[in-house]
C-alpha cells in the first residue's frame, strides 16, 4: 500500500530530531558566574595551580560549583554572583603578576551534556557587547625591514667574494647595487643569482653607471608578508591575554588584516594602547671607529647610523642588525652576582645560531640594544591610512664577554628598566606596525536590548504564522507547525554544534526569516495535494503525488537561495556572516523537516488505511 | 477546505502583461534616474567614518545639539533620532588629521552638557579604505550572485527562462535600490544582506512558476505558450500568495520589533518581497514568452546544446 515509511526511516527522523533537540538544549540552562585564570607568557597553568586556587577559595569560604582546567586556563564557577568579585581579588593577589585573572560568564551546561559536546550558541559582539577591532599590518614596513637585511647580506657576500662594488642602497624600485665597471657587475650578477634564489636580479646599467637591481620575487615577497602577519598575530594574541579578557578572538582576515574581538571590554583606550603599542628590539654593534664629534656634524660612515641614548648621549651604531626581537622566546628580569639588575633572554634556535656566530667574532666589543616604537602620528597618508611616527632609542650598551648561545643577559640597566624591557620582550614584538582600520564598540545594555528585540520579532512572526497555518490547513497545518517548531529547534541545535557558528543580530533576523520562508515547502506540498484531490484522485494518491511533484520545485527553489547565502557568506564580514550561516542552516533543516519530517507524520496518521477525506 | 483565491478555470494573467511591463519599465527607469541624480545614502560601512549612538535620560532637541556640534573636527555630522526621542545617532565624517577618538570625545563632552546621565551605547569606526573595498566587494557580490543564478537556471531549465529570471532579479534589485535612493534611506551592510536575500527569495518564486510551466508544456499538448504560462501562474497563485504572506508577516515583525539596527535590513526585504512577487509573474514569465519559449525547448536538454545556448546569452 502507498504512503508507508519503513521503520528505519521513521527511526531516522526521530533520531535526527532528538539529536537536534539535544544539542539545542544547553541554550536553556543559562550562565554561571565564573573567574578565569590564564597564564602570561612564560608561566603555565597546571594542575597544581588549579589545586592552589581551589584551596584558596575554600579557605575564604567562597562557594564553588566546579573548577575546570582546559586550554591552559582554569575556569572556576562561583555559586553566588556576589562572591565572584571577591574570588577574583583573592586569586589575583595570591598568584601575582604571572597570571591574569578575569571575570567571566560561563554557560551552565550540565556536566554530562558538556561531556557529549553540548554547549550553547556563541553570541556575537552585537549581542553581548564588547569591542571589535580590525587591524592592518603595515606591509611596507615589513618589506623594508627585509630589504634592510638583504642590503647587509649583499655587502658582506660581495666583500667575501672580493667583488668590488661602490654602493648598495634601497630605492623605491628595489635594491640598487652600484659598480665601478661592468666586469664586476657581471661577476656579481652571476654569483648573487646562484647564491640568492629569493631575489630577481636585473642589469639596469646606464651609459655611465653599471647598476644591478635586486627585487624580491613574488613567492618570497608573499612569504615575507605571510610571516609578518603570522608573527604579528602571535604577538597580539599574547597581548590580548595580558588584558585578561574572557574568550577573546584573534583571527586573520585576508592578506594583511587581523580581527581582534574582546567581549565585555568597554575601556577601548586601554585596549588600544596595549594592542597597538608597536615596539621592538634590535641588537646592533657599536661602531667604535666612528668619531662622535664628526657624526654629530653629519659625517657618519655609510654603514653606520647615529642614535641617542635615553639620557641624550649620542652613540654611533652599525646599521647591520645582529638580532631582532622576534627571535626572543622568553625574557626575565634577574640579578647578577653583584646584585645588579639584568635581563636574561632566551632565543629560538635560528636566533641562537645567528647570535652565536655574531658574538664569536665580536668578543670584547660593545653591543647596543635599540628600542624602536611606532606611534600614530595623527596624520594620514593620501590614501587614508594612518601615518606612523617611528622613534628609536638606545636603551643599553654592554660589552660582549664571550661567545653567546641561545641564552644570554643584557645588563647595564637599572631595576625598573630591566622590568620593563623584560615585559616588553616577553609580550613579543610586532614585526611591522599595525593600525586600527575599523573599530566597533557595543555597550552591554545594547547587546541585551538587541537580543530582546530579536526574540520579540521572532515570537510575533512565529505566532502569526502558526495561527494562520492552523486555520488554513487544519490538521495538516498542525503538522506543518510541528515541522516549523522542530525546524527552529534544529537550527538552534546545529548552530550550537558547529564550532565556528556565531549568533548575531542579523543571525536572529535570519532565523525569523527562516520561519516565514520555511513554510513554503509545506505550502507547496499541501497546495499540490489539494489540487490532486480536486482533480479527483484518491486520498492516498493525492498525498503521494503531492509530495512527489513538489519535491523538485522545493529543491530547485532552495538550492538557489542557498547559493545566494553562500555568496553572502564569502563576501560578508562579522555579523553578516552570522546571517548567512543561519540562513544556510535554516534552508537545510527546513528542507528536512518540511519534506521528510511531515511525511513521516502524515504517513503514520493517514498512510496505509482507507481514508475518505483529508483535513487539509 | 477553503481557498484564499478560488479561480474558476485559468485566469488570463498575461492580458495585463503589456501595461504592467510598461509600468515596470517606468519603475526601473525612474530608479536609475534617481540613482544617477540622488545617488545612494551610503552608510558607515561603505563610506568610512564614525557612528555614535547615545541614550539620553530625557528627550534632547536635535537643533541645539546640532548647533553645539558644529565644531571644526565634527562639522558636517549627521544627527538624527534613532527609534525614540531619547536615542540619538550621530554620524561623523572622516576628517584629515583628526582622530576618530577625539571626535567621539568631543561628542561625549557636548552631550554631557545636555544631560549628565547620557550613555554611550555604541561606537563604530570604519576606515575609508575599508569602506571603499567593501563597496567594490558588495557590488561584486550582487553580480556574482546574478551570474551564478543565470548559470544554475540555464542548467536546470532553459536559457530563455534563465534570461527571464535574471531580468526579474535585476529588476528587483534596481527597483529596491531605487526606493532607497528616492527616500534617501541609509544603505549599510545589513541592507546589502537584505538585497541578496531578496535575490534568493524572488528567485524562489520564479522557479516555482517555471517548474509548473515546464510541467504544463509537457502536459498540455495543444495549448499555446501563453495559455501554458497563464495556467501555470493560476495554479501556483495561491501558494505564491500564502508564502508571500507568511514571509511578509515575519519581515513586518522584524521591521516593527527588531530594533533600529536591523531596520534597514527589514526595509530592504519588505520592498524586495513585494517587488519580487509580482516580477516573478510579470517580468520573468512574460520575458520568456517574448523570447519565444515553446514546447520544443522543454524537451529534456541535450548536453551539446548547452554550451551553444549559454554563449548566446553571455554578453
Amino acid at each position: 500500500m502507498l504512503n508507508k515509511y519503513p521503520m528505519w526511516k521513521n527511526l531516522m527522523v526521530i533520531f535526527i530530531i532528538v539529536i537536534g533537540a539535544f544539542y539545542a538544549s544547553p541554550n536553556l540552562s543559562g550562565e554561571d558566574h565564573a573567574v578565569q585564570v590564564a597564564a602570561n607568557r612564560g608561566a603555565k597553568v597546571t594542575v597544581s595551580v588549579q589545586a592552589r586556587i581551589n584551596e584558596l577559595l575554600a579557605e575564604k569560604g567562597i562557594g564553588v560549583i566546579r573548577s575546570e582546567l582546559a586550554n591552559e586556563q582554569v575556569l572556576v564557577r562561583i555559586k553566588n554572583p556576589e562572591q565572584q568579585l571577591q574570588a577574583k581579588e583573592v586569586i589575583a593577589e595570591a598568584l601575582g603578576e604571572q597570571f591574569t585573572v578575569a571575570l567571566n560568564l560561563a554557560p551552565a551546561t550540565p556536566e554530562w551534556l558538556a561531556a557529549l559536546g553540548g554547549a550553547p550558541m556563541k553570541l556575537g559582539l552585537d549581542l553581548r557587547g564588547g569591542v571589535h577591532f580590525l587591524m592592518e599590518v603595515d606591509m611596507g614596513e615589513a618589506v623594508r625591514k627585509m630589504e634592510d637585511s638583504k642590503v647587509s647580506e649583499f655587502r658582506s657576500q660581495l666583500r667575501l667574494e672580493k667583488i668590488r662594488y661602490s654602493g648598495v642602497r634601497i630605492t623605491p624600485r628595489g635594491i640598487e647595487i652600484k659598480f665601478r665597471n661592468s666586469d664586476a657587475l657581471e661577476q656579481a650578477e652571476r654569483f648573487l643569482k646562484r647564491k640568492d634564489p629569493d631575489m630577481v636580479f636585473t642589469d639596469v646599467s646606464t651609459d655611465t653607471q653599471p647598476l644591478l637591481l635586486a627585487k624580491m620575487n613574488e613567492v618570497y615577497l608573499k612569504k615575507v608578508k605571510e610571516d609578518a602577519l603570522a608573527q604579528n598575530m602571535t604577538t597580539i594574541r599574547s597581548r590580548v591575554n595580558q588584558l585578561g579578557v574572557a574568550e577573546p578572538v584573534v583571527q586573520r582576515q585576508g592578506a594583511e588584516r587581523i580581527i581582534v574581538e574582546l567581549p565585555g571590554v568597554q575601556d577601548t583606550a586601554r585596549a588600544k594602547e596595549i594592542l597597538g603599542a608597536t615596539a621592538s628590539i634590535e641588537l646592533h654593534m657599536v661602531d667604535q671607529n666612528a668619531d662622535i664629534e664628526n657624526a654629530l656634524k653629519g659625517r657618519v660612515p655609510a654603514t653606520s647610523i647615529l642614535h641617542k641614548r635615553r639620557n641624550g648621549q649620542p652613540v654611533v651604531l652599525k646599521k647591520k642588525i645582529i638580532l631582532t626581537g622576534n627571535h626572543i622566546t622568553d625574557a626575565q628580569p634577574s640579578f647578577d652576582q653583584n646584585g645588579r639588575p639584568e635581563v636574561s633572554i632566551t632565543l629560538d634556535s635560528k636566533g641562537g645560531n645567528k647570535f652565536s656566530a655574531a658574538t664569536k667574532v665580536n668578543i670584547g666589543k660593545p653591543m647596543a640594544t635599540l628600542f624602536i616604537e611606532y606611534k600614530d602620528s595623527d596624520k594620514r597618508n593620501p590614501d587614508g591610512t594612518v601615518k606612523m611616527k617611528k622613534t628609536e632609542e638606545v636603551i643599553s650598551v654592554a660589552t660582549i664577554q664571550q661567545q653567546l648561545g641561545h641564552r644570554f643577559v643584557i645588563n647595564g640597566l637599572n631595576q625598573p628598566e630591566a622590568q620593563e624591557l623584560a615585559l616588553l620582550l616577553r609580550a613579543g614584538a610586532l614585526i611591522a606596525p599595525v593600525t586600527i582600520v575599523e573599530e566597533r564598540t557595543i555597550g552591554p545594555s545594547l547587546g541585551a536590548e538587541n537580543i530582546e528585540n530579536g526574540l520579540q520579532a521572532m515570537i510575533w512572526g512565529m505566532a502569526i504564522v502558526l495561527v494562520f497555518m492552523l486555520i488554513y490547513y487544519r490538521a495538516f497545518g498542525v503538522i506543518a507547525n510541528l515541522a516549523l517548531s522542530f525546524n527552529l529547534i534544529m537550527v538552534v541545535g546545529v548552530m550550537s554544534m558547529i564550532p565556528g557558528a556565531v549568533l548575531t543580530l542579523p543571525g536572529i533576523a535570519g532565523m525569523v526569516l527562516t520561519v516565514g520562508m520555511a513554510v513554503d515547502g509545506n505550502v507547496l506540498i499541501y497546495e499540490r495535494i489539494r489540487e490532486e484531490l480536486r482533480a479527483g484522485r484518491s486520498v492516498q494518491q493525492a498525498i503521494h503525488e503531492g509530495y512527489g511533484n513538489a519535491f523538485s520545485t522545493i529543491a530547485d527553489a532552495n538550492i538557489t537561495t542557498f547559493l545566494t547565502a553562500l555568496i553572502l557568506f564569502s563576501v560578508g564580514t562579522g555579523a553578516i556572516k552570522g546571517f548567512a550561516v543561519t540562513l544556510m542552516i535554516g534552508i537545510a533543516t527546513s528542507m528536512f523537516t518540511a519534506i521528510v519530517g511531515t511525511r513521516a507524520i502524515v504517513n503514520a496518521i493517514w498512510g496505509g488505511k482507507r481514508v475518505k477525506k483529508l483535513s487539509i | 477546505m477553503f481557498q484564499i483565491l478560488a479561480f474558476k478555470g485559468t485566469v488570463n494573467f498575461l492580458r495585463h502583461a503589456l501595461p504592467i511591463s510598461v509600468l515596470s519599465l517606468f519603475l526601473v527607469v525612474g530608479s536609475v534616474v534617481s540613482l544617477a541624480t540622488n545617488g545612494i545614502n551610503w552608510g558607515l560601512d561603505f563610506t568610512g567614518g564614525t557612528v555614535v549612538e547615545l541614550e539620553f535620560d530625557h528627550a534632547v532637541d536635535l537643533k541645539n545639539l546640532r548647533a553645539d556640534l558644529d565644531h571644526e573636527s565634527t562639522s558636517g555630522a549627521v544627527i538624527q533620532n534613532f527609534g525614540s526621542t531619547r536615542d540619538i545617532l550621530i554620524r561623523l565624517q572622516v576628517k584629515q588629521g583628526v582622530k576618530s577618538d577625539d571626535q567621539v570625545k568631543l561628542v561625549m563632552e557636548t552631550a554631557k552638557k545636555f544631560d549628565e546621565g547620557v550613555i554611550q551605547k555604541r561606537v563604530e569606526f570604519v576606515g575609508p579604505q575599508v569602506g571603499k573595498e567593501l563597496t567594490e566587494q558588495g557590488g561584486l557580490a550582487v553580480l556574482v550572485a546574478l551570474i551564478c543564478i543565470l548559470v544554475y537556471v540555464s542548467f536546470r531549465f532553459e536559457w530563455r527562462l534563465a534570461a527571464g529570471s535574471v531580468a526579474a532579479l535585476g529588476h528587483d534589485v534596481i527597483v529596491t535600490l531605487g526606493v532607497f535612493s528616492v527616500l534617501q534611506l541609509e544603505f549599510d551592510l545589513t541592507v546589502l544582506a537584505g538585497l541578496l536575500t531578496v535575490v534568493g527569495y524572488s528567485l524562489n518564486d520564479t522557479i516555482v512558476v517555471y517548474d509548473r510551466i515546464r510541467e504544463n508544456f509537457l502536459k498540455m499538448r495543444k495549448a499555446d505558450p501563453a495559455e501554458v504560462v497563464n495556467a501555470s501562474i493560476t495554479q501556483t497563485m495561491s501558494r505564491t500568495i500564502i508564502t508571500t504572506f507568511t514571509t511578509l508577516i515575519t519581515v513586518i515583525a522584524l521591521f516593527l520589533k527588531g530594533g533600529g539596527m536591523i531596520h534597514g535590513f527589514a526595509t530592504a526585504l519588505l520592498m524586495g518581497i513585494l517587488v519580487g512577487t509580482y516580477s516573478s509573474i510579470y517580468v520573468a514569465s512574460y520575458l520568456a514568452i517574448r523570447l519565444g519559449i515553446s514546447r520544443d525547448h522543454m524537451m529534456p536538454v541535450e548536453i551539446e546544446k548547452e554550451g551553444a545556448d549559454q554563449e548566446s546569452v553571455m554578453p
